[in-house]
Formats: C-alpha cells, structure tokens, sequence
C-alpha cells in the first residue's frame, strides 16, 4: 500500500457520448492550456521574470478541468497556492493570470497579489490561499453563505492531502456537516506534502475515510482520467444543490514536477523511477487517446490545437512582459474600503 | 436617553442593527440557546432564528474563517469570541484572511465582518484568562481596532463596526459589562476613528481607552483635590488612531500619560508617545509617560493580580511625575 505509485482508484471504460464531442474537445484543450502556461510560467520563473514562490500544476490538469467544468458560474471557489490552472479552467484569461504572475497592473489581482494570490471576484474565484488547510473554512463560511440566501449555489474548495492533517480541515469539515451546507472539499492527493509523503504524515493512508468522522458523503477520485473526475465531480455538486450536503472527494494524482520551482523533480524524497513510472499516466496523453481511440478527435487535430495553444500562451507572455507595473500610489490602495 | 448597561447597549445595537440589515448575522459559541455567555445576546435567537443566531462549536479558528468566507461574499457577520484570550486559536483568519484579502485581490474582495468578545483581565481569572490583545491586532494593517469604554459608546461604536466595510476587532470589557450609564434614545452611531475627551483638563493629558478610563476618571479626581487639572482623552478607537486628538489635547497641556490594560513591550501607549514626539516635541514640558499592567503573565493570587494591574494610584504617581511633583 505505501508503494511508491499513486494508488489507481476506480476507473471505467465505455464509449463516449458522441453529443458531447465539443465538451469533451473543449476539457482537452483546457488541459493543454494548463500545460503549455505552466511551462511558461516555469521558463518565466528560470529567467527572473516572476518572482517569490512558484507552485507548478503540472500533472494534475484533469482535477481541475473535470470538477471546474461541473460547475455554475454563480457558485464560489477558494484554492491553495498551487491554482493557477484552476484560475485558467475558471476562465480567467492566460493574459491576466501571466500579467499577475509578473506583477503587473492588469494581472487579474493587479499586480499585488501573484502566484499563490490569483483572484477573480467576477468569476467567483475567491483565491488563492497561501497558509496551508486555512482557506477551507472560508469555503465553509461561502457555503453558508449561499443557505442563508437560499440559494442553489454551491462552494468548492481545493487543497492538497498534506492540508488534511490540520486542525482547520476538521474544523471546517466538521460544520459542513453538522449545519449540511453545499460544500465541496476536493483533496488533491498528489502523494507529496513538499517533500513528506502521505505515510509519513496522515495516520490513515486513505483520506476519504476522514469523511466518516463527520458523516459526510465522500469518494475516491482517479484523478488523472478526466471522464471519471467530471463524473464525481457531477455527483458531488448534485447532492450539494439538491440534498445541501457536502461531500469530500480524494483525488488521487500526481505532480510531475517539484513542489515549487526551487525543488527538483526528483531527489531526495522521490526517485526518478517513480516519476517515470507516473508519467505514463500523464492525464493529457491519457484524454487525448481516449478521444482518438473512439473517434472523436484525430493526431492532427491534437497537434494543431496544441500549436493554437502554444499561439496563447506566448501572446500571454508577451503581454505580461509588456505590462506596465502597479502605479506606486497602489501601495497604499486596497488596505481598506475606508481607511 | 436612558441608563443602560454596557452590556444591553451591546445587545441593543446587535438587534437593531440585525433588524436593519438582513445580511448581518451573530455567530459564536453559547450566543443563541445559553443566550451568550455573558448574556450580551439575550433575546436574540428568539427573535431571529437559528440561522441569523449561531451556536457553533467550540473551534474558534474554524467558525472565524467560516465568518470570513460568509463575509467575503457579501453577508455581515458579526463573530463573537467567548474571550480575546481564546481568539488566539483564530488569529490566522484575522491576520492572513480578514486582513489581507481585500490588498491582494486587488481591491476586489472585502471582509465586513466584526469579530468580537471581552478582553483582558477580569478578576482571579489566571494567566491564560487575563491578557489584553489590542496591540496584536492594532499592529495589522487591513483590521481595524475598537474599545469602547461607556455604554453610549459600546452601542453607537458597534453599530457602526456592523456598518462597516472592513473587518473590525472590536474588544469589550468582562468588567464593563455591568457598568450603566447614559445612552441616547434611537439610531445611536458613533464613527470609527474618533476619540473622545471624557473629561475636559488643563495641566496634563492622560490617554487611556477601554477600562483604563474609568481608572483615569478616578485618578483625575484624585487629582483634582491637589488642584491638578487633568484631561482624559478616550482613544475609543486604537486603529485608526485619531492622532489629531492626542496631538491638540498635548498641545494644550503640553504634559501626558499613556495608561493601558496591556503590556508595556509595544503596546499601544508606545505608538501614542511615537507620535506625540515626532509630531510635538517642541510643546512638551516633560517626556512622556506610561503606566501600563505588570510586564508579566497574570498571576491568580489576588494580592498578585492587584499589583499587576494600573490603578489609579499608579496613574497619579505618573502624573505628578510629568509635573515634577513628588
């Protein structure tokens, strides 16, 4: 059980619905915009142009894309700092994510808030959280929010197994349950904590059991085939409209490259072996196959959609370099609604 | 006008602010069934229902971020702590969320949330149950800090932290809670931000806020008798600190004291005398004091805890010091 690959939760195989053709083309393109900004992000950070820390998404593009594509565009959104390819499959342009990742005025946060602080008010994207677990009350809290209006929006909230192990995930989790609010907690098992892996930290090695201290519904996700993310994801987001009740989703995935950019793939924690051996579930080549395999796109459709997004993503980056900077006054600006 | 409580001026302003706005709310531990646990929300779940009253567990961290999240799209919560000395296990939400989240979205999400409870020390409450946290928060920008001293104040200070768009650290006292005085008759506000001179004076300023003005009050009657004219200026609000008040109550008196609950290591009273000597040096005829409580962590036995604390023998003696009295 504690081997070194991700364990491969329940997976299923059947035709896809050829109605969806367009939505399915459309979660693939997404995951390759993931990938392509990332490794421009990870070059940009290489040569200096973003600073601070810099968590790469890498690896776990299907998480996002499969759950983010279930949703409304009313309902709420809180990450960890590891987002940017949540805040890319929400919607926010690659401009303004890039711009923000360089600091610049149009970034979506203006400039002030970068890598780990990507925030977009209109699209329900609420951050972006830098301390580990905490953002998951705040979820809670927006999950609250939409009972006491009575309304059918639902909260989503994405962190990583490490996060499970602090007092905020119980605390939070526990409320949800208890006053049955339409919460969603994905738990992105990437295996890795920084350098800690999960058997080295958690107790329990299968996260979604944690559920069952506070009754809540809960799933193991494979986390790198994008069909069955969705699927869960559908499930959850219905009991959490329909019924008001939360649910916790283990993801179970993996991050192809180190925890920030300062860490190396592979080392001290972590063999190259294992991450060879996970890179053959790379959940682009596993989505693009699928959809080759039942006829739904082709080998030259998925090169010219990975050259337009290469197009993007380098349109991204040169509007970012162009960007002006925050005005100085802007240091001072946002503190408070009235200082 | 009526005499009220502190405690019922604070419940005053919960309700009506709760009957004014649907998007306010009070969450916390024992305020609906137990009626809170010193009794400040009384009445209230029976009037407004589980949903607007919330008992919630005892897990401070996770119901100030759950006040957090609910502020951050849009509802008003007001998030009562049992004590500030519990808030501790919170003060991530408040430092990292509540403070932060309007600057680095880039002013796209804000937190009007209030998050309050009483601070420092009651009697005999031991070292855990005694602390004063005002300069912890005072020291974040993005929070703003309120302490208000009277009933009148405790009510139209907090209506207006209600109204607010920031998230507010307001700080009440256990002893105060009994404390009856004057409080107007309707929609009673106060704006943040403004301090208030309780008692007029010409020889010497004392600053205090919270339950060193009634120790103040005290001490500047005692003063009185000797033909020393004291001022009491109430900060009423530590941030932001209404500078130009202090500022023209020395300039007037040119001699000062500082008196907090709190400890001396950067307290609040530091960022007062930082002002004052950067802005008036020139008025001042002696350098200014502070009195603070016992730079120690607070003992229970009674004898103990009484040395610990400002009184106003200790703010007399501070005055006659600025005065060169002996």
């Amino acid at each position: 059980m504690a081997g070194t690959a991700a364990p491969r939760a329940r997976t299923r195989r059947s035709g896809l619905d050829p109605a969806r053709a367009d939505e399915y083309r459309g979660w693939l393109r997404q995951m390759v915009l993931i990938r392509r900004f990332e490794e421009k992000a990870g070059e940009a950070y290489s040569l200096g142009k973003i600073g601070g820390f810099c968590h790469l998404y890498i690896g776990q593009e299907a998480v996002a894309v499969g759950s983010l594509a279930v949703l409304r565009s009313d309902d709420y959104i809180t990450c960890s700092y590891r987002e940017h390819g949540h805040a890319l499959a929400r919607g926010i342009p690659a401009r303004a994510v890039m711009a923000e990742l360089f600091g610049k005025a149009p970034g979506c946060s203006g400039g002030k808030g970068g890598s780990m602080h990507l925030i977009d008010a209109s699209l329900g994207f609420l951050g972006g959280h830098g301390i580990v677990g905490a953002h998951i009350p705040l979820t809670t809290g927006m999950a609250f929010a939409a009972k006491y209006r009575n309304t059918d929006q639902v909260a989503v909230c994405y962190f990583g197994e490490a996060a499970v192990n602090n007092g905020a995930f119980h605390e939070a989790l526990n409320m949800a349950a208890l006053w049955k609010l339409p919460a969603i907690y994905i738990c992105e098992n990437n295996r890795y904590g920084m350098g800690t892996a999960l058997e080295r930290a958690s107790a329990i090695y299968d996260i979604s059991e944690r559920a069952c201290s506070y009754d809540m519904a809960n799933e193991v996700v494979d986390g790198q085939d994008v069909l069955v993310m969705h699927a869960a994801m559908e499930r959850a987001v219905e009991r959490a409209r329909k019924q008001k009740h939360p649910t916790l989703l283990e993801v179970r995935t993996y991050r192809f490259m180190g925890h920030s950019m300062s860490d190396p793939i592979h080392g001290h924690y972590r063999t190259r072996e294992e991450v060879e051996d996970q890179r053959k579930r790379d959940p682009i080549a596993v989505w693009s196959q699928r959809l080759i395999e039942d006829g739904l796109t082709d080998q030259p459709a998925v090169k010219a959609l990975d050259k337009e997004i290469v197009e993007e993503v380098e349109d991204a980056y040169r509007f970012a370099e162009e960007a002006p900077d925050p005005e100085p006054g802007e240091l001072y600006t946002h503190v408070y609604a009235n200082p | 006008m009526a005499i009220v409580t502190y405690r019922d001026a604070l419940n005053q302003a919960l309700r009506e602010e709760m009957q004014r706005d649907p998007d306010v709310f009070l969450m916390g531990e024992e305020v609906g069934v137990y009626q809170g646990a010193y009794k400040v929300s009384r009445g209230l779940l029976e009037e407004f229902g589980p949903m607007r009253v919330v008992d919630t567990p005892i897990t401070e961290l996770g119901f100030a971020g759950v006040g957090v999240g609910a502020a951050m799209v849009g509802l008003r919560p007001v998030v009562e702590f049992m004590t500030w000395n519990f808030a501790l296990l919170a003060i991530d939400q408040l430092v990292n969320s509540a403070a932060k989240i309007r600057y680095m979205s880039g002013g796209q999400v804000g937190v009007p949330a209030v998050f309050r409870g009483p601070g420092g020390a009651a009697l005999q409450l031991g070292a855990q149950h005694s602390q004063a946290f005002e300069s912890y928060y005072a020291h974040i920008p993005g929070l703003k800090v309120v302490m208000p001293a009277t009933p009148a104040d405790a009510k139209g200070l907090l209506k207006s932290a209600i109204r607010d768009d920031d998230p507010v650290v307001f700080i009440e006292g256990e002893m105060l809670y009994n404390l009856k005085g004057d409080v107007p008759d309707g929609d009673h506000v106060i704006p943040l931000g403004v301090a208030d001179v309780k008692r007029p004076g010409r020889d010497v300023t004392i600053v205090c806020h919270s339950k060193t003005v009634s120790v103040a009050l005290k001490a500047a009657e005692q003063l009185a008798e000797e033909e020393v004219d004291a001022e009491v200026l109430d900060l009423r609000t530590i941030r932001p600190m209404d500078t130009q008040a202090v500022l023209s109550a020395v300039g007037r008196t040119h001699r000062c004291v500082v008196a907090e609950e709190g400890w001396p290591f950067a307290g609040v009273g530091a960022q007062v005398v930082d002002v004052i000597q950067r802005e008036v040096f020139d008025e001042l005829d002696a350098p200014v004091l502070r009195v603070t409580g016992a730079d120690v962590p607070m003992p229970y036995n009674k004898h103990l805890e009484k040395a610990a604390k400002v009184d106003p023998a200790r703010v007399v003696a501070a005055v006659h010091a600025v005065l060169y009295r002996d």
